[in-house]
Parts: C-alpha cells; sequence; structure tokens
C-alpha cells in the first residue's frame, strides 16, 4: 500500500470538517468541524514524518494537539456564555452588528 | 502521560510489526482499508446529524481510529496521547458541553443565506479535488520509515527533539496552557448582580400572591379522577372539566399530554363505562336535601342516586 492513502485519507476529512463549519448553524457542530480539520493535518504530519523519517512532524503534531486543547477551553466558554446571555447555540443569531 | 514502559514497547511491538523501514505490511493496508471508510462515515455523520450528540459520538470514533493509524504508522507516544488528550479530554469537555447547552438544542433547517448549503457543498468538494489532486500527483522520495529515529523507543526519540530544538516553543505553548485557563474561568465567571432569591423568598412571594390565583396547597394528582392514574391525563373537576395543572409541567412543556377529549372518546365504548366528561348539572341551593339526581351506570347495571 501507498503511502500516499492516508494523505488522500487526510485531505477527505479535512474537506468533510471545512463543509461542516460552512453548512452547520449549531456553534458546537461548526466548533467539532474545526476539530476534525485539526486532526486531519495531524495524520498528514505523521505520515510526512515516518515518509522523511524525522520525528519532527511528530513533534508538530503534538503541538498541534497542545494548542486545540488551549483553543477548545476557550472556544466553549465562550459558547457557554452566549449560551447564557442569548439562550441559543446557533451562530446565526449573533448578529448584533447587523444594521 | 504516565504510560508505562511495558506499554509503550508493546504499541512499539505493534508499530514494528504493521511497518518494514516505511514500507506497508499487508496487515497495515487491512486494517487501513477497514479503517478509513469507517472514518469517513464518523465524519459525515458530523456533517449530517440532525443532533450534536450523534456528530460527537462519530467524531469520537474518527479519532479512536486516527489513534490507531497513528500507532500503525510508527508513533505509538502521539497514539496515546489522541486517545488521552482528544477523545479522553476535548471530546469529552464537548459532551459537557452539549448537554449544558440542551441536548435538544438542534439545527435550525432555514436558510439564512440564500443557496450557502450549495455554495457549501461544491466549496467542500472542490477543496476535496484540488487537495486530493495535489497530494497524489507530488513525487515523493522512497519512505524511509522511522527505524533509525524510533531506535531507542518513539517516546524518547520524541522527547529529544521537544526539549532539544523546540523546548522555547513547548515554555510557550505552556504560557497559552495557563491562559486559555484563566481565560476559561473568566470568561464563565457571572458577577451576581440581583440579590440572591432563596427559599424563603420564594415562599413569602408566593404568600404575597395568595389572593391572585396563587395556590398554596400542593397541586392536584393527575387522572384521579378521570377513571385512571396514568401520569399524562388530566384530573377532572367536580363538574367534568379536566385541570391543566395536575398534568406535571415537564409533560406539558414536551407536549406530551394527551388531550382529554381523546382519551374521553374510549371511554363510551367500553362495556359498561359511565359517561365521563360531560358537565354535571348544578348543585342546589345550599340547605336544599334533594339534590338534582344522577344516573350511574355500573358493571352491576344501572342504579338511580338521589
Amino acid at each position: 500500500m501507498n503511502l500516499t492513502n492516508y494523505l488522500v485519507l487526510a485531505t477527505i476529512l479535512f474537506s468533510i470538517g471545512a463543509t461542516t463549519v460552512l453548512l452547520r448553524r449549531n456553534a458546537i457542530i461548526a466548533f467539532m468541524g474545526v476539530e476534525l480539520m485539526l486532526n486531519a493535518t495531524n495524520l498528514v504530519l505523521v505520515t510526512y514524518a515516518r515518509m522523511h523519517g524525522d520525528l519532527s512532524g511528530q513533534v508538530m503534531a503534538f503541538f498541534v494537539m497542545v494548542v486545540a486543547a488551549a483553543e477548545v477551553v476557550v472556544g466553549l466558554a465562550i459558547i457557554v456564555q452566549i449560551f447564557r446571555t442569548r439562550r441559543s447555540a446557533s451562530v446565526d443569531d449573533i448578529n448584533l452588528l447587523k444594521s | 502521560m504516565t504510560a508505562s514502559p511495558t506499554t509503550l514497547g508493546a504499541l512499539q511491538g505493534v508499530a514494528a510489526a504493521f511497518t518494514d523501514a516505511g514500507q506497508t505490511s499487508t496487515g497495515e493496508a487491512v486494517l487501513f482499508w477497514v479503517l478509513a471508510p469507517l472514518m469517513v462515515l464518523g465524519a459525515l455523520g458530523l456533517l449530517l446529524a440532525r443532533r450534536a450528540i450523534y456528530g460527537a459520538m462519530g467524531i469520537v470514533f474518527v479519532m479512536i481510529s486516527l489513534a490507531v493509524l497513528y500507532i500503525a504508522q510508527e508513533a505509538p507516544f502521539l497514539g496515546v496521547v489522541q486517545v488521552v488528550v482528544y477523545t479522553g479530554a476535548i471530546m469529552m469537555l464537548f459532551l459537557f458541553v452539549l448537554m449544558l447547552v440542551g441536548v435538544d438544542a438542534s439545527d435550525s433547517l432555514t436558510e439564512t443565506l440564500r443557496g450557502q448549503r450549495w455554495v457549501g457543498v461544491i466549496f467542500g468538494v472542490g477543496l476535496a479535488a484540488v487537495l486530493i489532486a495535489a497530494v497524489t500527483r507530488v513525487t515523493y522520495p522512497a519512505p524511509t520509515g522511522l527505524a533509525v529515529p524510533n531506535a531507542d523507543s518513539n517516546p524518547v526519540g520524541v522527547a529529544r527533539i521537544i526539549f532539544g530544538d523546540f523546548i522555547f516553543a513547548f515554555e510557550v505553548v505552556g504560557v497559552l496552557l495557563i491562559t486559555a485557563a484563566v481565560g476559561a474561568l473568566v470568561l464563565t465567571h457571572r458577577q451576581r448582580l440581583t440579590r440572591r432569591i432563596g427559599q424563603k423568598e420564594r415562599s413569602d412571594s408566593r404568600v404575597a400572591r395568595l389572593g391572585q390565583g396563587e395556590h398554596l396547597a400542593p397541586l392536584p394528582a393527575p387522572g384521579v379522577f378521570a377513571r385512571t392514574n396514568a401520569m399524562d391525563v388530566p384530573a377532572l373537576d367536580p363538574y367534568g372539566e379536566p385541570i391543566g395543572r395536575s398534568v406535571s409541567r415537564v409533560l406539558r412543556v414536551r407536549g406530551q399530554e394527551r388531550e382529554f377529549e381523546e382519551f374521553a372518546a374510549g371511554l363510551d365504548d367500553e362495556e359498561g363505562g359511565g359517561t365521563v366528561g360531560v358537565p354535571l348539572p348544578p348543585a342546589g341551593a345550599p340547605g336544599e336535601t334533594t339534590g338534582p339526581t344522577t344516573t350511574i351506570t355500573t358493571g352491576r347495571g344501572s342504579e338511580v342516586q338521589p
């Protein structure tokens, strides 16, 4: 099996994640789409590390995971706070700046 | 990360069994072709599921499968971290917030931007096509595999790079995590602007509203005077009218309260059933000894009660 198959799988997962962010209105689902995209890039990094025989790719994937953890904490806190004040988790309802 | 050396060693053995100097073995190909379609299905579940919980479960499956693929790709350390951090911490945090926000918070399906759905789908398919074309057309060097960097086990090799080349980035990431934790605390902190309303205040306000439709006594039990003890059937008052308050508020909010008409429709068909739901004639004046007579039909036949 060619290692490119892993890259194609990661590409498909990334595209599904991006489409989720574009299409779904629920803020939590859109956020999970972002997580899916981060995971797909991690798979690419791990595959490249194996292709080139260099562990730096795995270290970068590790850093992506740490930054994703920090990002999730802040993002979910924002979603909870918006839900408390607006009683809604839909990204469509947040149009305060609309004329 | 506290994985015992034996566990990591075992994972390393699994990884070594799957790979041979960067060339994939048949076992790894089978693993990939079994997992990859299921992973795509799980990801599509996130995109298409109406309820957020189902999408979250699909993503959990994708993440665990990714951990398996990492271990197969000579990255046992990342595989363990993927399970612990991503599926164990991040997705469980997502589930907590889903429960907090409300499981029923499903998507609205009305389009606010016209044609957004089709534009999004076209964008997704186009992105996949472009990326797949780019990824498959590039010529890569022959895969070298990680046998040499992983000579002292994979975590040792990763640690040498993290605490060597990337030590500054590692410390900056520590600051980032602290900032994120403090930020989450600040964002979710709520300052109390009004007085706290406790049990005493609630009780006082109920007593104060006593004359205006407020009842101090417990609410009537459901269904007792309607010939059934079902929770979802309202009780009847002496005039045969259903009492809405007798059905639990939760059932009423969910819309699971049975309409009294629907319930009463079956009553007349029963053998020996009485006529429930017809308002009784008004009672006589106070002091009147002979009240109105009502025919009650029971299983034993017809009786006339004064």
